[in-house]
């Protein structure tokens, strides 16, 4: 082997790298840009939805008020009979003149100076597991003997669960979107660089080249590339969230808002990612041969 | 060995009757030149040979296959035995003159050892030792049919089908062409050859297939391209 043909097979090998790098480019640019769009609206999905869950926390309190008639052992024995219902997560017992001091020290002091605890009533507070099946969980309790009154939010469970069941069922259907998009334009950038290939392809198929054989590197090409763009979607969905988050979390309303950290989601992000990555790059690029092997 | 029975052939979706009826046998070892006028229906006849195109009735064995009946995925095995060569040579630009060839037998999964020991064997063959290195631009038209011709034979076919060989070549070329099929047909290729050009097809004293219109219409061992255009 000469030098001269060491050269030429280097000039043949970068020339062909270049040509074929810059459709490379294209498609992985495409694919990271559709994953890091779908992983930022995602993202936003995670946030508002803790933040519902949040506030679902905040307000999945049921107060049970206990009959005037019991005495206070009789009251406080309740607690397992309440507790042993399936959707209670916790119930605490609060005496008559605890509520009076709590509702005391809500207000204005003076104002309700000459209170008695009598007019209170023995009470517990009770806690959910699922809020969403809240008015059920409030009859169950109401039948409890020697429970006089239940108070529930009800018409707070019901806001939540339909702004959780809109937020997924909005995402699903854009997340959908977005993946058929972005396997469209990488299949038809793979396309274009199997035109760019056609003859060779051409010639292949001449000399008895195998489906398999000629779609293989295809395949191969596209894996590759859906790997590394998602691999890129990652590294940049990162820097992106990372920064988004500290401007809110610097903002004014920083009391406030809660950002779910990113550690917490980079696992299943990443692995969400490459599985679109790998897919997308395997159909993109065997429908874009697809057309090649049908003679 | 090629056998053809009441082959007709339309193409769709214009409904055009490219063949029509073609009864046709080439036997193992046989040198046949296939003439006619443009738009005859000659290279009609090779698609079907390849399986590119597929004939609408009749029968077609080409080489023990049968191309009424042949599996899609049988196709690659079918077109190992056949090695085609084309007017406009078909060669990959921005390949070397030895790339070119041995693509051809790397993309049948061939071994690295064979390749090495195939390659120049047909490159000298074909009159192309030396020429490994250069660019399919770097030659003449002639050069570049040796190329074509080489990348055809290198996977041992047991028969060449050459599609107007020499239409893009000078007369002088042309004739070399021809000489180098002939010579290859003597180590026992098969060989089909397509072409118009009638001094040519004189100066061989080879079977003669003509056909017009989709049909043969002459078949001679005279060696003469007798039908009148
Ligand atoms: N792909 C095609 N679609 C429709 N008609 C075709 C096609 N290829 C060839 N034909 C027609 O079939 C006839 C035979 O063509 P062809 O086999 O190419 O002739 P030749 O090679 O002898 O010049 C011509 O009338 C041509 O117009
Ligand atoms: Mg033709």
């Amino acid at each position: 082997m000469t030098f001269n043909r060491i050269g030429y097979l280097i000039k043949s090998g970068i020339a062909g790298i270049f040509s074929h790098s810059l459709m490379s480019f294209a498609t992985v640019t495409i694919v990271t840009a559709c994953l890091i769009i779908m992983g930022s609206f995602s993202l936003l999905l995670v946030n508002i939805d803790s933040l519902i869950k949040g506030l679902e926390k905040e307000n999945d309190e049921i107060v049970a008020f206990v009959n005037d008639s019991l005495t206070l052992e009789e009251a406080e024995a309740l607690k397992d009979i309440i507790s042993s219902i399936p959707n209670v997560s916790g119930a605490v017992f609060v005496n008559r003149e605890t509520a009076m001091e709590a509702f005391q020290s809500d207000y204005d002091k003076g104002l309700f100076e000459s209170l008695n605890a009598e007019t209170f009533r023995h009470r517990y507070v009770i806690h959910l597991s699922d809020i969403s099946i809240m008015g059920e969980t409030q009859k169950q309790i109401e039948a409890v003997d020697g429970i006089a009154k239940v108070n529930a939010h009800l018409e707070y469970a019901k806001g939540f669960i339909s702004a959780r069941n809109i937020i997924s069922a909005v995402s699903f259907i854009l997340i959908g979107i977005l993946i058929v998009v972005s396997f469209f334009i990488m299949s038809n950038t793979i396309k274009l660089a199997t035109y760019t290939r056609r003859e060779e392809i051409a010639i292949m198929k001449m000399v008895g080249a195998s489906n398999a054989f000629i779609r293989c590197p295809f395949i191969v090409e596209g894996l590759v590339l859906g790997i590394f763009g998602g691999l890129l979607a990652w590294f940049a969905e990162w820097g992106i969230y990372s920064l988004a988050t500290q401007r809110i979390l610097g903002s004014a309303g920083a009391g406030l808002i809660k950002v779910v950290d990113f550690s917490t989601v980079s696992t299943p992000l990443l692995l969400a990612f490459l599985a679109v990555g790998i897919v997308v790059g395997i159909f993109g690029g065997s429908s874009a041969i697809r057309n090649y092997l049908k003679v | 060995m090629i056998q053809m029975n009441g082959v007709r052939l339309v193409y769709e979706p214009s409904g055009a009757m490219a063949l029509d009826d073609v009864d046709l046998e080439i036997h193992e070892g046989e040198f046949a030149f296939l003439v006619g006028p443009s738009g005859s229906g000659k290279t009609s006849i090779i698609k079907l040979l390849t399986g590119e195109v597929k004939a609408e009735r009749g029968e077609i064995s080409v080489n023990g296959f049968d191309l009424r009946r042949i599996k899609r995925r049988k196709l690659p095995h079918l077109r190992r035995t056949l090695g085609v060569i084309f007017q406009d040579f078909r060669l990959i630009e921005k390949m070397t003159v030895y790339d070119n060839v041995a693509f051809a037998m790397r993309v049948i999964g061939a071994s690295t050892d064979a390749i090495s020991k195939r390659v120049p064997y047909v490159l000298e063959l074909v009159g192309l030792t030396g020429y490994e290195k250069r660019f399919p631009q770097e030659l003449s038209g002639g050069e570049q049919q040796r190329v074509a011709i080489a990348r055809a034979l290198v996977n041992s076919p047991r028969m060449i089908i050459a599609d107007e060989p020499t239409g893009n070549l000078d007369p002088v070329r042309s004739l070399e062409i021809m000489l180098l099929l002939g010579k290859i047909n003597e180590l026992g290729t098969t060989m089909l050859v397509v072409t118009h050009e009638k001094e040519l097809v004189n100066a061989f004293s080879r079977r003669v297939i003509a056909i017009d219109n989709g049909n043969v219409v002459c078949d001679g061992m005279d060696g003469y391209y007798s039908y009148d255009i």
